[in-house]
């Protein structure tokens, strides 16, 4: 930690005044990781990566955009065909949203198979929920701005899903609105909050970042490091098992920018808003259709908005739900098949979510809900109690070394 | 290292080069700054003019309304263009000007295609403000051209400084008669 470390007497004068060189030398080599991480690890750097570009991407797309009911369509046409680079730096910034929200579902799945969420990390897990939450509203809202055709009605349907609250609901409706439909106020607030969003969410990702670093990585094995033989620096081992994961990342990114940019979207955007005229069938971006499935499973309007958030609720209090003292599903023989059938499930819901809401596809969400709401609330308390996990292993070396060398 | 220094040695004439390691370290980190370049700059590039601004960088103008004395103000690329119809008496001043009074020296043929047609930019080279002198009974300074009232510089009946802290003449535009009576701008 002493400034003689650094060999660049210019490094070495600000250090002594302004350690930030300490601080980051501290994070590479001093802080231990486990060495056992295997590349699911990678995703919280591939969510860091995510919200980078989309913040830099977004920042160049506000200088050329104008919100305003007559002129965003236009400013956004305007951004794909004059601007130079616009097309692709749209395309960048629309499949970069998808591409997060693909990074934090695996990083999310990854919290629940390994059981990253126990003690003592129950706050690193809850801040991830809030930042999962804090992306929802900021991509809705970054979604309502190009004022296409599935801009204004998704607006307008969740919007809407404040007027099931009892009594206050039409009021607070009308005020997310700024008047007495969606409207330009409604637009100018959606841009003005879109942009502030993702630096909040910077803030909250410092938090989760410090909490993280208090205990740690979680590991595959879910045991605690028993000491420096369990644990590498974080330069350079995981900074390059990380670039590999990047480079994956930017490869797969670049395809969709480049061959299928608008794969992820949907057609009925690239029409102008007509506040007049729903289109047919109105769909949620692929990643909200999950929840989308749950709010249309629910023949109440109230009941599908409550359960609707409900199964975001159900995250923030999953430290507690899941009280089995065994992190990782490896030794979790029973916890293991139902993690992958809620993986299956939540699949099956985002599918559902993207169907017409009537005949058979109603009767599976409403089979689907039911069954992601058991496995929290039931399975998941039953199971603590009642499964019986495999031995752990003594240290995160014993499985690769042997037990002799890995106890020492 | 050393191993490998040593080796390298010995497949390469050269000792003083660097290892097969570093070699490979300073050729990827030139990679990645090559492709940080190529990434940053189409982020920097969008802050240059669209295509639809270019398209619309260039006006026509009809000047032969504009009376023998009068001035009219036309925009351009969003900036003011001074288009005046001179008198004779203003145009035997400019082009008897002797080019060693002048601080940026221009004979008035070569900045006006048709004497009795002058076409400026009416950006004061100093500080782009807008100098007086297009409208009756404005200040034209002390050479009956423009004034800039921002700080002083006066110009004379062929946009040509000559008084005050601005360091070049007006601008003449690019600008084509496309008839007698039409001009393009641009």
């Amino acid at each position: 930690m002493s400034a003689e470390k650094f060999q660049n007497p210019v490094v070495r004068w600000i250090d002594h005044r302004l350690p930030v060189f300490s601080m980051l030398d501290h994070e590479k080599y001093d802080y231990p990781v486990p060495k056992n991480l295997n590349y699911m690890w990678n995703f919280g750097v591939l969510a860091g990566l995510s919200l980078a570009i989309m913040i830099i991407t977004g920042i160049v797309l506000a200088m050329s955009y104008t919100a305003h009911v007559d002129y965003a369509f236009d400013a956004v046409e305007r951004i794909m065909r004059d601007v130079n680079h616009g097309w692709m730096i749209r395309y960048i910034h629309m499949n970069a949203a998808s591409f997060f929200f693909v990074v934090v579902y695996i990083h999310i799945f990854r919290g629940l198979y390994y059981g990253s969420y126990k003690a003592p990390r129950e706050l690193l897990w809850i801040l991830g929920v809030v930042i999962f939450l804090l992306m929802m509203a900021t991509a809705f809202m970054g979604y309502v701005l190009p004022w296409g055709q599935m801009s204004f009605w998704g607006a307008t349907v969740i919007t809407n899903l404040f007027s099931a609250i009892p009594v206050v609901g039409d009021s607070i409706v009308t005020l997310l609105w700024g008047g007495f439909s969606v409207d330009n106020p409604t637009l100018n607030r959606f841009f003005s909050l879109h942009y502030l969003m993702p630096f909040v969410i910077a803030g909250v990702v410092v938090l989760h970042i410090i909490a993280l670093h208090r205990f740690g990585s979680n590991n595959p094995i879910g045991i605690d490091a028993s000491g420096p033989q369990d644990t590498i620096s974080f330069h350079p081992y995981y900074t390059m098992k990380d670039m590999v994961g990047i480079a994956v990342f930017l490869l797969l990114l670049a395809m969709a920018v480049f061959f299928f940019p608008n794969a992820m979207g949907h057609p009925d955007n690239y029409i102008p808003a007509n506040p007049l005229q729903t289109p047919a069938h109105i769909v949620p971006e692929w990643y909200f259709l999950p929840f989308y499935a749950i709010l249309r499973a629910v023949p109440d309007k109230l009941g599908g908005v409550l359960l609707m958030f409900g199964a975001i609720a159900v995250l923030f209090v999953l430290p507690w739900l899941d009280r089995s003292p065994v992190r990782s599903a490896r030794f979790r023989p029973l916890f293991r098949i139902f993690f992958w059938l809620l993986l299956i499930d939540a699949v099956v819901l985002g599918y559902l979510g993207g169907k017409p809401a009537d005949g058979i596809y109603v009767v599976l969400s409403r089979i689907a809900t039911a069954w992601y709401f058991l496995h929290f609330l039931v399975i998941l308390p039953l199971l603590s109690v009642f499964e019986t996990t495999k031995p752990l292993p003594k240290s995160i070396s014993e499985p690769v070394l042997g037990a002799s060398k890995g106890a020492a | 290292m050393a191993k490998s220094d040593t080796k390298k040695m010995t497949a390469s004439k050269r000792p003083e080069d660097p290892g097969r390691r570093d070699f490979i370290v300073i050729a990827t980190n030139a990679m990645a700054g090559l492709g940080a370049v190529a990434v940053a700059w189409p982020l920097i590039d969008q802050m240059n003019p669209a295509a639809d601004t270019l398209a619309l960088a260039n006006i026509e103008v009809d000047v032969s309304k504009i009376a023998e004395g009068q001035s009219i103000t036309v925009k351009w690329r969003g900036k003011p263009v001074f288009i005046r119809h001179r008198t004779e008496d203003e145009i035997a001043r400019a082009s008897a000007t002797d080019m060693s009074d002048l601080r940026d020296p221009e004979s008035d043929q070569a900045r006006a295609e048709k004497p009795d047609y002058l076409v400026l930019v009416g950006v004061c080279t100093h500080l782009g403000c807008v100098p007086l002198g297009q409208k009756t009974g404005e200040v034209r300074g002390d050479y009956d051209g423009w004034f800039c009232p921002c700080h002083g510089s006066h110009y004379d009946t062929s946009g040509r400084i000559r008084k005050g802290p601005a360091p070049t003449n007006l601008e003449v535009p690019p600008y084509t008669f496309l008839s007698d009576s039409v001009i393009r701008i641009g």
